[in-house]
């Protein structure tokens, strides 16, 4: 078992009343929420919660991508890698670049290569759709988004592995000269890991591809569903998907009682839930960013994002672990045993979480909780081995 | 005689034409008469297609990705669909056409006449999107919800409760997403324009009616002066305490500005 430290860096400042005049932390919320200098306090406590993490043990630290709104401040995530790169020494994962939206993708290729290099090639390589919101906030078209996924996917694999220049045809893409500089560290190339909140044909793909999967904050029902789903992909493909190809991102927080934990979370969790990811269904599922069938699904269950939800709500679907040492290690190790993922992604500051608590929670987390895991889950390994 | 309810029952058609099932409606006799919808498909025979139908061969097809017809592989743009159009206008064997296209149906209309004019007889744009006038935005659909966006197409809030009590079923649904899909398909980035379509417009060489209501909330009207800026021969017919559908909120002004138009230029 692996564990990542990852950060969305949000706006943590952000007035929460903005909801009475506003639907939402993205898109169109006025840039004028944003107060420079307090953004300039936020990107250095956050990069230092970050070179943290790397001291306190955990195996990697993650960041990664979202455009125009108040939930993430890292439009341009490779920044962030880059500040990163030279102070810690784990892994270090973007997750991911958003591949559809940009109308060269090369340019990931490229700075993927140059963080693999900064980093002697400890670099872990994400590709994403990207979401529905930063569809309208960047004015790439929906209905291409899993065709330039695809072919952009294909453009930087062939960028990173082939000997250049060579000319790439594709329908969305077409590049005379593509002929990488520098070429990344590892070989053949990072590798490559899948963020996904589930949709079917990205679980496929992924399998096919052997590349790691990881659920995004989900109920804990979806994740089962979806790496369940990897697995039987992976058969069909022609192989068993290891613990290593299959991750889950979930926030945690750890205190010192079940209720001092609920207590120090709860507005945090539900500032996180219902007004940083607070998004109309125009936002979330602009036409063709799914299938016509998922879209259907959704509309028939009426699913709704604008109804609040309380901490207790958000916590009993799994999506959330929150608790004592204890309850925190049991559902860890629970659902490790239940699902056999082998990276567990930790959000340990969200939403409106201060720095005090966040540091608190990465201290009980990296000596009482991993520590407990990484044995317990190794020798389970090697009894089964 | 306005609003929605269907007066007449016509038979649709189906056609197979660039490896694509479409779906029309057609009714009437006299001179073709082609009619290009929005962002939305036709549902049926609406009371102003009837009374068109009273002089015209009137021909309502659900667009390429729309409706009742099938989404083709080659759907990538507006142009895709005006091509299909010369096709399909070639395959009928229409000739002195009346061209009608409202909204996004008015667009395309505008990409097909920059074309080919030689099967038009006249051309009428009505809330026509298109083009980009600096400074004048058109509302985002795409960000409305379908009631925000209902609300916006009509003046009259009564025409908007009636068209949201109209029951929703499987059907409705389905074509509302097939809908939605292929509009942002063509239309989503940049906006519901073509950057290169104005540049072009100065070959529209058949009379051309602009008619837009006073109150176009998605497309205002100083998109209608625009157009008659940029199109040689145009008439402009705007009217008062109407939306951005004039042809289901104000059918008799609409009928009577297309007819009269028709009968001095079309004719």
């Amino acid at each position: 078992m692996k564990f990542m430290l990852f950060h969305l860096m949000p706006y943590a400042y952000l007035d929460l009343n903005y909801t009475d005049k506003y639907e939402s932390a993205w898109v169109t919320l006025p840039n004028t929420y944003f107060d420079p200098e307090k953004g300039h306090e936020l990107y250095e406590r956050y990069l230092g919660e970050l070179e943290l993490g790397d001291q306190m043990g955990f195996d990697a630290i993650g960041v990664n991508e979202h455009h125009q709104n108040a939930y993430g401040l890292m439009p341009i995530p490779s920044v962030i890698a880059g500040a990163l790169s030279r102070k810690i020494k784990g892994k270090l994962a973007v997750l991911g670049r958003a591949l559809p939206l940009l109308n060269n993708p090369l340019v990931v290729a490229e700075e993927f290569s140059m963080l693999d290099q900064l980093t002697g090639g400890r670099l872990i390589a994400g590709f994403v759709r990207g979401i529905g919101g930063e569809y309208h906030s960047w004015g790439a078209n929906p209905t291409e988004s899993h065709e330039r996924f695809l072919e952009a996917h294909d453009l930087i694999l062939r960028a990173w592995t082939e000997p250049g220049p060579f000319h790439f045809e594709g329908k969305h893409y077409d590049f005379e000269y593509v002929n990488l500089w520098p070429r990344p560290y590892q070989k053949p190339h990072p590798p490559v890991w899948i963020p996904s909140s589930g949709s079917i044909e990205t679980v496929m793909w992924a399998a096919q591809h052997k590349y790691t999967y990881l659920q995004t904050y989900s109920p804990v029902a979806a994740v089962k569903k979806n790496l369940e789903q990897y697995k039987i992909e992976a058969q069909k493909a022609g192989y068993t998907a290891t613990p290593e190809q299959m991750g889950w991102m979930a926030p945690i927080y750890v205190a010192e009682t079940d209720e001092r934990a609920l207590a120090e979370a709860k507005p945090h969790i539900e500032a996180f839930a219902n007004k940083f990811l607070k998004k109309p269904f125009e936002m979330r599922l602009p036409p063709g960013y799914v299938s016509m069938k998922s879209l259907k699904g959704v509309m028939q269950a009426k699913v709704s994002q604008t109804v609040d939800r309380t901490a207790e709500e958000i916590l009993a679907s799994g999506s959330f672990i929150c608790g004592s040492v204890e309850t925190v290690r049991n559902t860890l190790l629970e659902r490790q045993r239940d699902m056999g993922y082998g990276h567990q992604l930790c959000l340990m500051q969200f939403g409106t979480l201060p720095a005090d608590l966040t540091r608190k929670n990465m201290e009980l987390f990296t000596t009482r909780v991993m520590p407990f895991l990484r044995e317990r889950i190794g020798a389970e390994a090697a009894a089964i081995a | 005689m306005r609003g929605f309810g269907v007066v007449e029952t016509v038979e649709r058609k189906t056609l197979k034409l660039d490896g694509c099932t479409v779906s029309y409606l057609r009714g009437g006799s006299g001179t073709p008469l082609l009619f290009l919808h929005g962002a939305n498909n036709v549902p049926g025979w609406l009371p102003f297609l009837a009374r068109l139908a009273e002089r015209h061969d009137v021909i309502v097809p659900d667009h390429p990705g729309f409706g009742a017809s099938e989404i083709p592989s080659w759907l990538d743009n507006i142009h895709d669909l005006a091509y299909f159009y010369l096709d399909f206008i070639e395959e009928l064997g229409l000739k002195e056409i009346h061209l009608i296209g409202g909204s996004l149906g008015g667009w395309l209309a505008c990409e097909i006449a920059i074309r080919q004019t030689a099967p038009l007889r006249t051309l009428t744009l009505v809330g026509a999107a298109g083009i980009r006038l600096a400074g004048v935005r058109k509302r985002d659909i795409f960000l409305m919800s379908p009631e925000a966006l209902t609300r916006a197409l009509f003046f009259d809030q009564k025409l908007a409760d009636e068209m949201l009590a109209q029951p929703v079923t499987e059907a409705t649904t389905e074509a509302q997403l097939k809908n939605r899909y292929s509009v942002a398909r063509v239309a989503w980035q940049p906006r519901l324009f073509d950057p290169h379509l104005a540049k072009w417009l100065h070959r529209i060489d058949v009379p051309t009616l602009l008619v837009w209501g006073d109150s176009d909330r998605l497309v205002p009207p100083a998109y209608a002066a625009e157009f008659a800026r940029l199109i040689p021969d145009t008439r402009t017919a705007i009217i008062a305490q109407c939306g951005h559908l004039p042809q289901v909120e104000k059918p008799d002004e609409f009928l009577a500005a297309v007819t009269r138009f028709i009968e001095q230029k079309g004719a």
